[in-house]
């Protein structure tokens, strides 16, 4: 990029396209936290990472259209994210209580 | 100024991003998700949703990782034992994850390559009363919907995790 260009970006904020490339980086370190991770709280912290990085797309587009739809969807994300984690902390609870192991491995009751 | 808030505080969640997935024990990855959700919340008021980013403080970075914190602690969750992976995952995992990486950046470049700039100050939509005035009457269904969700949640964490009647 030549410089003269840099200062026109400088002078008018930041594009819209690096917040959004910036949330598909979290995105994306979110997948792989989800997948390489064995720890089962470690993932379902990857999870609120995914959500999060999201709600970032969400909030760039309704600055860029201009309208307040966007923070009502990142609200409604923000109240799944709070249900989820109450319902998905209950049963990592729980399956700890029955199996005494927080390791996804050894949870394999439904394989096979 | 704008570019320096946002290239600061992208770092930072970059940063702890990275290391939410590189820590072993599940309280550094906590810690470390709060520093993510606390950078979102300063990238969100540069994109003019106060009320967004004070929820995202006060209901992710305050009350859902007190509530992980909280069954960490609960749990005694200690290191996670690392076993040995299936060579398919070590040959193809990071050209993987940099191949889904570069698709969505590709896309978000392909779609978006010149999609306006963003200025502090340029979009006032975001504050308490914008979002209320749209909440109860665009959005009134969601909302009531959203009441039940929630109702839902409580009865299944209570069920859950209480104690077995005999």
């Amino acid at each position: 990029m030549d410089p003269s260009a840099a200062m026109e970006m400088l002078k008018h904020g930041v594009p819209t396209s690096w917040y959004l490339t910036l949330s598909a980086i979290l995105f994306s370190i979110g997948v792989a936290g989800f997948i390489i991770r064995r720890n089962i709280i470690t993932v379902f912290m990857c999870i609120e990472l995914m959500l999060n990085a999201v709600n970032l797309s969400f909030i760039a587009f309704a600055h860029q259209h201009k309208q307040v739809s966007g923070h009502l969807f990142t609200f409604f994300v923000m109240v799944v994210a709070a249900a989820e984690a109450a319902v998905g902390l209950a049963i990592i609870l729980t399956v700890f209580k029955n199996r005494s192991t927080l390791n996804i491995d050894e949870i394999n009751t439904l394989k096979n | 100024m704008d570019l320096f808030f946002f290239s600061l505080f992208a770092f930072i969640a970059l940063i702890c991003a990275v290391n939410v997935v590189l820590q072993k024990h599940p309280i550094s990855s906590a810690l470390s998700l709060v520093g993510v959700m606390a950078s979102l919340a300063v990238l969100y008021l540069l994109l003019g949703a106060e009320f967004v980013a004070m929820a995202q403080v006060i209901v992710y970075a305050g009350a859902v990782m007190v509530l992980f914190v909280f069954v960490i602690m609960l749990l005694n969750a200690g290191l996670e034992e690392n076993r040995g992976r299936s060579w398919m995952a070590k040959l193809f995992g990071f050209p993987a994850f940099i191949a889904l990486l570069g698709l969505l950046c590709y896309f978000v470049q392909r779609w978006f390559p010149n999609s306006g700039f963003v200025q502090f100050g340029d979009f006032a939509g975001g504050g308490a009363q914008q979002i209320g005035y749209a909440l109860f009457t665009e959005y009134l269904l969601p909302f009531e919907v959203t009441s039940v969700l929630i109702l839902i949640a409580i009865i299944g964490a209570i069920v859950l995790a209480r104690k077995e009647l005999d």
